[in-house]
């Protein structure tokens, strides 16, 4: 009864059920379900190699930041490195938590998640995630939003990923918190422990 | 399969499939019954051990939702919320995606999405999930309501506290761990569209300690769902083609203090019924069909007509109820009364053609209402269930 969102047996559900009111577009509450373009199907090659298992966002109101989380899933024999992730409902960044000067700080990863051979990698809050910096709307729960990963050999990996209301694990993605564009530490994470 | 099954055996079963796992269910319970009535009328019946019973799953997917034809676990939690102003159908469609994203992962065993104390989510224990939509869900969603409030009936008491709800969430399992979890990660992800309106939560005999399929006491000592639909009549009674049904659940509290106060007899009188064997005044049996037409020495019904099971008595088994209640017991007063009852949960095809004949007529001239009072009620359609990848009620908000 797990629900294991293989990122091409989930768009084939969620295109079987008539869904037909935010399907994957780019998180918007208001999107009109016949403007839905499906995702660019993946090459062969990297379907096999990663998916993205029980994928979810934060839901979050129009231009404040929020992440999305999940486990990867390398089913191969060779290390695969997510390098990049886009969505249409926001620029995103790959992001990591990390100790720094004893305080933890969320930071960008711009060397990417590495997914050992045969192994998962999870994403979480308070962990490694998939940064929204700035959501053109409003990304409401319930909301069904579509992301495309890049590996490190150009391949893309799409999913879709439900929204949740969520407040936990010390995760604050407050309007107040500013992303430095050098990507240097931002502002500590309140009540996070390392 | 054996008279009582192990729980291994019944967990099998239960996760044989959706649709095939739904069937086999009501024939596991249909055949324990038959098996047990030829052990004889013993007031008291030892269960099977209770290994199993934390691991124990019951299917979430198919064409019915779960949590209403199988056995009622020990535990309940009805949570029903009231809707916020701007949750309108797309809201609606929403809430319920990703009410029944979670519930399909936790009664499997498997956390919520972003569950925040993944390990409560583990041990399933028959854990079920049932969405019943109110009136006022249907009026968010523009829609006309196939089900509507109950009118007022003379012996009601009822409560704000303990009556309507937009929403229905009824959460079942073994496990009191387990529906808390469940409750808590539920109500998390109906925060944004909705507030709750009541919580009431109720336990009926702990696993394992009672065989599977036999009526068990509530909280009155009366054994209580006797003349329930099992089988083929339960499917009748209860669903509607399309796989939906309704679902009232009325709060009835216990007169305990003037009940205590009656001697054996006068209880078995308000009844119809032996205290000790639940058998009919005319039976020896519980399961012995009452004869109404029965006189005694002095010409009157040995069944009297004041009594329980004589105005609760339905002729065609297509108009019977599903009772599937569920025991609370309060915090008593400090001068030491009781706050305890029933929570009455009673499922069928149609509230008006089932629900409220017997209902009127209980309200109407029933000796047990000296010792019940309704103080909450509330009345739900149950939509059907859904596959893998669908959601609860899709096929009304879609």
């Amino acid at each position: 009864m797990q629900t294991t969102w293989r990122t091409g047996a989930r768009r084939g559900a969620l295109a079987s059920t008539a869904l037909g009111i935010t399907l994957a577009l780019a998180g918007c509450g208001d999107g009109d379900a016949t403007a839905a373009a499906p995702a660019p199907a993946p090459p062969a090659s990297a379907a096999a190699a990663l998916t993205v298992k029980d994928p979810w966002v934060k839901a979050t109101g129009a231009g404040v930041m929020t992440a999305a989380f999940g486990v990867l899933v390398n089913g191969t024999g060779a290390d695969v490195t997510v390098a990049g992730a886009s969505s249409p409902a926001s620029p995103m960044e790959l992001h990591e938590m990390a100790v720094q000067d004893g305080k933890m700080v969320m930071r960008p990863k711009p060397a990417g998640f590495v997914v050992k051979a045969g192994s998962t990698h999870e994403l979480s809050p308070g962990g490694d995630h998939l940064m929204l910096m700035n959501p053109g709307a409003a990304i409401e729960a319930g909301d069904e939003v579509a992301f495309t990963l890049t590996l490190g050999d150009g391949s893309t990996v799409p999913f879709t990923a439900i929204a949740k209301p969520f407040a936990g694990a010390g995760e604050s993605y407050a309007p107040g918190m500013s992303m430095h564009p050098s990507g240097t530490p931002m502002a500590p994470m309140a009540g996070a422990t390392p | 399969m054996t008279a009582r099954p192990g729980p291994v055996s019944r967990r099998r079963l239960l996760t044989g499939g959706a649709v095939a796992g739904l069937g086999a269910v009501t024939g596991a319970v249909a055949t324990g019954v038959a098996a047990s009535r030829r052990d004889g009328a013993s007031p008291v019946v030892a269960g099977d051990a209770a290994a199993g019973v934390g691991t124990g799953t019951v299917a979430f997917h198919g064409p019915r939702q779960a949590g209403i034809a199988e056995d009622p676990p020990a535990h309940a939690a009805f949570v029903a919320f009231t809707l916020a102003r701007d949750t309108d159908r797309r809201a609606l469609a929403r809430m319920l995606r990703l009410l029944t994203d979670d519930a399909a992962r936790l009664t499997g065993g498997v956390p919520a999405l972003g569950d925040t104390d993944a390990a409560l989510a583990l041990l399933p224990a028959r854990l079920t999930v049932t969405f019943g939509f109110g009136p006022g869900l249907y009026r968010a969603a523009g829609l006309a309501a196939p089900v509507a409030d109950l009118p007022r009936f003379g012996i009601d008491r009822l409560q704000p506290r303990w009556s309507g709800g937009d929403l229905l969430l009824q959460i079942c399992a073994d496990d009191p761990l387990t529906v808390a979890h469940t409750q808590r990660m539920l109500i998390k992800d109906a925060r944004p569209f909705a507030t709750v309106r009541w919580v009431q939560q109720g336990f009926r005999r702990a696993p394992g300690v009672q065989a599977a399929g036999h009526s068990q006491r509530n909280i009155l000592g009366q054994l209580d769902g006797t003349a329930n639909p099992r089988g083929a009549v339960l499917d009748a009674a209860v669903w509607r083609p399309d796989g939906s049904s309704t679902v009232v659940v009325r709060r009835i509290r216990a007169e305990i203090e003037t009940w205590d106060l009656l001697s054996v007899a006068d209880k078995e009188n308000s009844v119809g019924r032996r205290m000790d064997t639940g058998a009919p005044f005319t039976g020896r049996a519980e399961h012995d069909e009452p004869d109404f037409a029965a006189l005694d020495a002095s010409g009157l019904p040995v069944m009297p007509d004041f009594a329980h099971v004589t105005r609760a008595h339905v002729t065609d088994p297509a108009l019977k109820i599903l009772r599937r209640p569920y025991n609370y017991d309060g915090v008593p007063d400090p001068r030491g009364r009781p706050d305890t009852g029933l929570i009455f949960a009673a499922f069928q095809r149609d509230i008006v053609q089932q629900f409220l004949p017997i209902q009127r007529r209980l309200a109407d001239k029933d000796l047990l209402n000296e010792w019940i009072t309704p103080i909450g009620s509330a009345v739900f359609a149950v939509p059907p269930g859904c596959a893998a990848g669908g959601w609860i009620g899709e096929q009304v908000l879609g």
